[in-house]
This record gives structure tokens, sequence and C-alpha cells, in this order.
């Protein structure tokens, strides 16, 4: 086929394209997610009782502000991945930095406490739970946000995905801080980073296995001579290595049965 | 970064504002200036292209339309506040390590990532045919893709005339379309 007849079939009727799609689509993950998470809390865990009494309380505030902007910052990183060529660049540190601000304040605090009071501080009554409510509650957003990574063009898939978990899990940590019982800013400088960090992680993985907008067909590219890459198993198949499951039909013209 | 000549510098900026001019107006539906977009994009990937693969020589014209397709294809994922020659090159780049994994060739993975701005100092017209047909792999679509195809992009008729020929609904015509290329953009790979 020429070359320019390609290009006369692309260009002919090609529709106005809408604007700002990456960012548009990936608003509308959060938008799905966001009210399914507010739904979990509400119906499955339930909003603190003292939640009027709190909101005067800066730690309550600390616990909802920093995973919110954990998941500004996921949203910023995650839309400039899902475009090829747009770099991330200074939009790290905005994720890195809430992280590293809970921290300082963790140990702030632990140096400032007697030392017996700091399993309590640590481990608090929800630990064995925090990290894995975190997941749950961002589930609904994370998988939106994946579907919405789908249709645009990540070229890094595993950091796309990362960054997918870590503004999902920002959303759900948001809204289970307003369940959430403890207090403690060491609390949550292990349990809620846990929990972002174990979203980020799921995104890697699945977005490596997800996300990828390109196809390395191992049997159809083999030159004579030369070993062929092999495809890890996350890996479509290629169409044309699919043919043979689906029977006759499709065998090629001219070829005895 | 290692500086590129003067010259070269000037170049692709005048090649970046004049296609990112044309794409732009593409994008906003002028069908015109989107092929005269393609056709010049397609010079430079053919030069950019060739000189990296020019061990396989016969690959060239395959994944210069592989590119197209893919861009065609993600054009909704260019935004106008970043350079158009990151955004093509990041997926011509893309395409072309995809086509040297397959090969089994780590050594040429070793690809500068500085070379960006390379893609559009170059332009190579000449294009030899590539080795995959679209008619064949048209064929090899089913009806409700490969009808709108042939009706809209092929022959260059509206979506109501084709939905009207086809007895399809406007948005599955256009569905239809969409699906098709990219559907087509996965069968490339296994043709060649």
């Amino acid at each position: 086929m020429k070359t320019d007849d390609l290009i006369t079939m692309l260009a002919t009727g090609a529709a106005p394209v809408p604007r700002r799609v990456p960012t548009r689509r990936l608003l509308l993950a959060v938008a799905f997610g966001l009210p399914l998470a507010i739904a979990i809390v509400g119906t499955q865990y339930g909003f603190r009782r003292d939640l009027i009494e709190a909101m005067f309380w800066p730690m309550l505030w600390l616990k909802f502000l920093f995973p919110l902007c954990m998941a500004w910052a996921g949203f910023v990183v995650v839309q400039r991945l899902a475009r090829p060529g747009a770099r991330v660049g200074p939009a790290w540190w905005a994720l890195a930095a809430p992280v590293l601000v809970v921290w300082a304040m963790a140990a702030v605090a632990l140096l400032r406490a007697p030392q017996d009071d700091w399993p309590q501080m640590l481990f608090g009554q929800t630990w064995r739970t925090c990290v894995f409510s975190i997941a749950f509650i961002s589930l609904p957003t994370f998988i939106a946000a994946l579907v919405a990574l789908k249709g645009l063009a990540p070229t890094r898939p595993g950091v796309a995905g990362a960054a997918a978990g870590a503004m999902a899990a920002g959303v759900g940590a948001a809204i289970y801080a307003l369940h959430c019982p403890e207090l403690a800013a060491p609390f949550l400088a292990i349990w809620y980073v846990g929990g972002i960090a174990l979203m980020a992680g799921a995104g890697a993985l699945i977005g490596r296995a997800l996300l990828r907008w390109y196809r390395a067909p191992a049997a159809a590219r083999v030159s004579a001579g030369r070993p062929a890459w092999r495809a890890p198993p996350w890996h479509a198949a290629p169409v044309g290595a699919r043919a043979p499951l689906r029977g006759a039909r499709h065998r090629p013209p001219g070829r005895p049965p | 970064m290692p500086r590129t000549p003067l010259g070269n510098e000037a170049q692709s900026n005048d090649t970046e504002a004049v296609l990112r001019d044309l794409f732009l107006q593409g994008l906003a539906g002028d069908a015109t200036a989107y092929r005269d977009f393609l056709q010049k994009l397609s010079r430079h990937l053919r030069a950019f292209l060739g000189k990296r693969l020019f061990g396989w020589p016969d690959d060239v014209e395959d994944l210069v339309q592989e590119c197209l397709l893919a861009m065609h294809n993600q054009r909704h994922t260019y935004q106008s506040d970043q350079p158009l020659t990151a955004w093509a090159h990041a997926i011509a780049r893309y395409k072309m390590i995809d086509l040297l994994r397959a090969k089994g060739s780590r050594e040429a993975l070793h690809d500068s990532i500085d070379d960006e701005l390379e893609l559009f100092v170059a332009s190579a017209a000449e294009a030899s045919d590539a080795r995959r047909d679209i008619h064949t792999m048209l064929a090899s679509l089913p009806e409700r893709q490969r009808l709108p195809i042939q009706h809209v992009k092929i022959e260059g008729l509206s979506v109501a005339e084709t939905a009207q020929i086809t007895g399809m609904s406007e948005s599955a015509v256009k569905v239809g379309v969409h699906r098709g290329l990219k559907a087509l953009a996965a069968r490339f790979k296994g043709a060649a």
C-alpha cells in the first residue's frame, strides 16, 4: 500500500477532536469514583459520630487534606503521563512533598512524646485494617482511572498505572479519614502512606499488563536467523496468532482445509 | 544536552510551527490541513526512522504507516501546551522500540533521549510501497467496521450517507470507523 493512500484515508472525513480529552476523561474517572467512595464509607464503615466536633481539630484536617493533596498531585502526574512526550517534571515533587511533610510531622510528634506512648501513636487501634480499607474504598476510582487511561496513550504504562493508583488511593484515603478514629501523625505517616503505596504498587503491576497500546507479536516479527523477542505472558496474543483458535473460518483462501 | 547545530535548530523550529499549525487546524476538523499535516509528517518520519532502521530498509515504510495510524488514533492525546515534536517523537520512538524488540535486537534499544528535535530536521519524500495492502486487511474486518471505513474513509461519503446506504445508525457508523481503525492498527502488526 502506498503511504499516500493511507494518509488520504485517514484524513478523509476526519471529525473534529474535542480539546483537553485526557484531562476531561481522568476528571470523569474521579467524578465516578468519589461518590462511590463516599457511599462505601457511609454504608460499610459509617462516618465518625463526632464529625462536627472533630472539624475543629487540626489533626482531622491534616488527615483529610494530606490524601487530598496526594490525589491532586496524582491527577496532575497521571494526566501528563497519559500524553506521549509530555514531561512530568516538577509535578513529581507535588507527589513527594505531602509524604515528606507528614513524615516530618510524625518524626517531630514522636520525638516530643514519651517513648511509652509510641506504640499507641504508631499502631492506634486500627492499624490492621487501615491499609486495606483505603485500598477497598479507592477501588472504584482506580478502576475508572484505568479505563480512562486505556483510551489515552501512556508511553510508560507501569508508571502511569502507579500514578493512577496514587491518585485513587488519595481519593479513597481522604474519604476514609472521615471514618477513621486515629488522630496521631505517626499513624498517618505509616498506614495512610502505606495504603497509597499499596495502590501505587498495584497500579504499576496492572498498568504494565493492561495499559500498553502497542503489541509486539513475537511470532509475526521473527526474521530468519534472529532470536525472537519473547513476549512476557501479559502481552495479549497477536491477532495472527489467535487465528487458529477460531477454527477453519479464517483459513486463508486457496489453501486446502 | 548536546547542542544541535544552529541551522538544524532553526529548521526544526520552523517545521514545528508549520506542522503544529496544520495539526491544530486538522484537530478542529479541517480535513485538507490534516491531510497536508500527515503528508509532511510522513516525510519526517521516513527520514527519522530510515536513519535508525538502516539495517532493515524494508521495515521503514511499514513503520511509517504504523506511526501515522497510531498518531491518528491517538490524536486526542495531543494538547496544544506541549511541543508537537515531543508528542510525535514519543509515539514514533515507542513504535520503533516495539519493532526492534520484536526483532530481538537489544543493541538498537540504546537510543539517545536527546534526539527528539531531530525528528523535524530531516525529511524524505521518496516513499517506497509498504508490503501490506490496505484492501486485503480491510477485508479481514467485520462488516460493521469494514463498511463504514469503506464508505467514509475511502469513498469520502458523509456519515449520514453511509448510514443510509448501510442501514446502520449514524453513531454506529462513527463507532465502526473508530473501532475499525483501531483494529487495523493491531492488524498491521500481524501482516508485516
